[in-house]
């Protein structure tokens, strides 16, 4: 037979049959919750059929006994008391309540949190670099404490094994640029402008951003996480335990690592960009290759490609420093964790988008 | 007495490594069984087969009468339920709040009201001995002695009738240790539980088991701690003679009880 609950809600009587187990529950729950809001003047509770009793719903039976004591209402057992009371009993004090629910804030303590949130990250921010940038300079008399191997290892991992991803993406977003100019030059008849269009905007813009974007999401989150961990397992305080600054040994070599990675990354980028336009600009307006490239020369001056590629190694700095400091930050819990890789990321592009703007408008006034 | 487990011939291999060669013994119902062991004598695939997180390589693993390797997935999971096991580091799971992370297990098997839930928490902090107000903390805030005392409260969840318990006290102040120690005798005392717990600690060894395990040669050797302590193997005389072991032999020993 297996466990039941007959409630009769008006005269206050619940009647519980055979074995209550921890799976029996639910069942228990409903009757006692359809008793409470019945709230009859006496419970009573009819146990003479009843088996063995879990903790669980023992204690569930006891809590609501002792409510309706509480409200001033009979409370009795018909039977034999499930075991588990007594032990109920032993139970020591829980001392104080629960923590009252902290109360919520008005919105002026929120705004007000809210800024000095903001303004204490700008400044830990800076902070952030500024002793990177000290760092370095400290750092820079001796080869051995740059720590070469580590900046070639980050430079490989960020940089080598990033090409496939940043090739293919260059390559169809050429594409995608060459076949929507084609298409509106056409109608002034000027296709053949869709040279300039592709070569312009890979070389100074597209290549880098694009490369850009990439790396934050694949290294900046990489970076964050990696010392995130390192973090929760106290691996950075081992470090500092050590005499190690994690500054020279962490976040300097990804730094570097990232420097040097990104102009790489940049002129691949640049290249199959290029190589792209000359697909699409072949097969869409019939330019023989030769002319693409005599028309390429024209197109683009002395500075075109150093315009992009002069901001990679700037782009890297900003999304190895967000991706480093955003990971140290990293207390407490794996949930942190994940945020904090995610706030890395989102940080990284957006910090990429604002210096390309910048540059945009820099390179605009000095005519470069 | 009744057997809860009973381990048969049990044979575990990694390649050519024989970590287990033969185990054989029996849990009864009500006793708390100490396995001991050096680094490396298979204490956690031990564990880890009694569990049924791991198949052994011949033998069998009976819980209740039943053997675990032929079991029905299904079968497996209904009795994996019965068990409350704690790990060495708590492993809490870090994003929920004390609550929540004894909530989880029972949310998961069953649908209740928010209030049921809550009184279930009180039910199993005050079981630990835990203050009401830890409900609403995070496991980073914890002291080692609450993330293991949480640990236990989270095994405890479904109201299990075998509990494991991996290195219980490691890592604990003596102060901390004894108190845990105290808890899981008072809970066995109080809920006729059967305790299996692997243990390195020699002061709880002699305070709680009443049978010890100890894995030596690939096999194991069970008996009462006073009747292990007299075993002549060179090992055992190491680990319960060495200048660690000799404390508690001093102090007599409270195995027994």
């Amino acid at each position: 037979m297996a466990f039941a609950a007959e409630t009769d809600a008006a005269a206050g009587r619940l009647r519980l049959t055979d074995d209550c187990r921890m799976a029996d529950l639910p069942v228990l729950a409903d009757a006692l919750a359809g008793l409470r809001e019945a709230a009859p003047r006496e419970l009573q509770v009819d146990l003479t059929h009843a088996g063995e009793f879990d903790i669980g719903p023992a204690w569930l039976l006891r809590t609501a006994l002792e409510q309706a004591r509480a409200a001033d209402r009979s409370a009795r057992i018909e039977g034999q008391p499930p075991g588990h009371f007594a032990f109920f009993d032993e139970l020591p004090d829980p001392g104080a309540g629960a923590a009252a629910e902290s109360q919520a804030d008005s919105w002026l303590i929120r705004f007000g949190r809210a800024i000095d949130y903001r303004v204490g990250n700008s400044i830990t921010s800076l902070g952030f670099g500024g002793r990177t940038l000290v760092t370095a300079a400290r750092v820079s008399t001796s080869l051995r404490r740059l720590r070469l191997p580590s900046i070639v290892r980050h430079a490989y991992e960020t940089g080598v094994q990033a090409i496939p991803v940043v090739a293919v993406i260059a390559f169809l977003i050429a594409i995608i640029l060459a076949y929507i100019g084609a298409q509106q030059l056409r109608q002034f008849g000027a296709e053949i402008f869709t040279v300039d269009l592709v070569a312009i905007g890979v070389l100074r813009e597209l290549g880098v951003l694009l490369t850009a974007i990439m790396v934050a999401g694949r290294t900046g989150s990489a970076y964050a996480a990696e010392l995130g961990v390192m973090k929760l397992n106290d691996e950075v305080d081992a470090l500092e335990s050590l005499g190690l600054d994690p500054f020279e040994v962490l976040v300097l070599p990804r730094v570097l690592g990232l420097v040097i990675a990104m102009p790489l990354l940049t002129i691949v980028a640049d290249a199959m960009g290029l190589a792209g336009g000359a697909l699409l600009t072949t097969l869409l307006i019939d330019l023989p290759s030769a002319q693409y490239l005599a028309r390429l020369d024209s197109a683009i001056s002395d500075t075109t490609f150093w315009a992009g590629l002069i901001k990679a190694p700037v782009f890297g700095v900003l999304i190895a420093l967000t991706g480093t400091m955003r990971g140290l930050q990293v207390r407490e819990s794996s949930r942190e964790l994940g945020r904090l890789t995610t706030v890395a990321v989102v940080q990284a592009i957006f910090l990429v988008i604002f210096a390309d703007a910048l540059f945009a408008i820099f390179f605009l006034e000095i005519d470069f | 007495m009744e057997a809860v487990i009973r381990v048969r011939d049990v044979v575990n291999r990694f390649g050519a490594q024989v970590v287990h060669d033969g185990v054989s013994f029996e849990v009864c119902r009500g006793e708390i069984f100490g396995i001991v062991g050096g680094s490396g004598s298979g204490k956690s695939v031990l564990l880890r087969t009694m569990l049924g997180l791991r198949y052994p390589d011949s033998g069998s693993v009976e819980v209740e009468g039943r053997d675990l390797s032929s079991m029905h997935r299904e079968e497996l999971r209904e009795i994996k339920r019965r068990y409350g096991v704690t790990f060495q580091q708590g492993a809490l799971f870090s994003s929920l709040s004390v609550a929540e992370n004894l909530t989880l297990p029972v949310a998961e098997a069953m649908d209740l009201e928010e209030d049921v839930y809550a009184s279930l928490v009180e039910l199993r902090l005050r079981m630990v001995g835990l203050p009401l107000d830890t409900a609403a903390k995070f496991p980073a805030q914890l002291s080692g002695g609450m993330v293991k005392r949480v640990a236990l409260a989270r095994a405890l969840a479904l109201d299990p009738v075998l509990l494991f318990l991996d290195e219980p006290t490691a890592g604990l102040d003596p102060i901390a240790a004894s108190e845990f120690d105290e808890l899981v005798l008072y809970l066995r005392r109080a809920l006729d539980l059967t305790i299996v717990m692997v243990t390195h600690d020699l002061d709880t060894l002699s305070r709680t088991c009443d049978r010890v395990a100890v894995l030596v040669d690939r096999r194991v050797i069970v008996d009462t701690l006073p009747r292990i302590q007299k075993n002549e193997h060179p090992w055992i005389r190491e680990y319960f003679h060495g200048p660690r072991g000799q404390r508690i032999s001093a102090a007599g020993g409270h195995v027994g009880a």
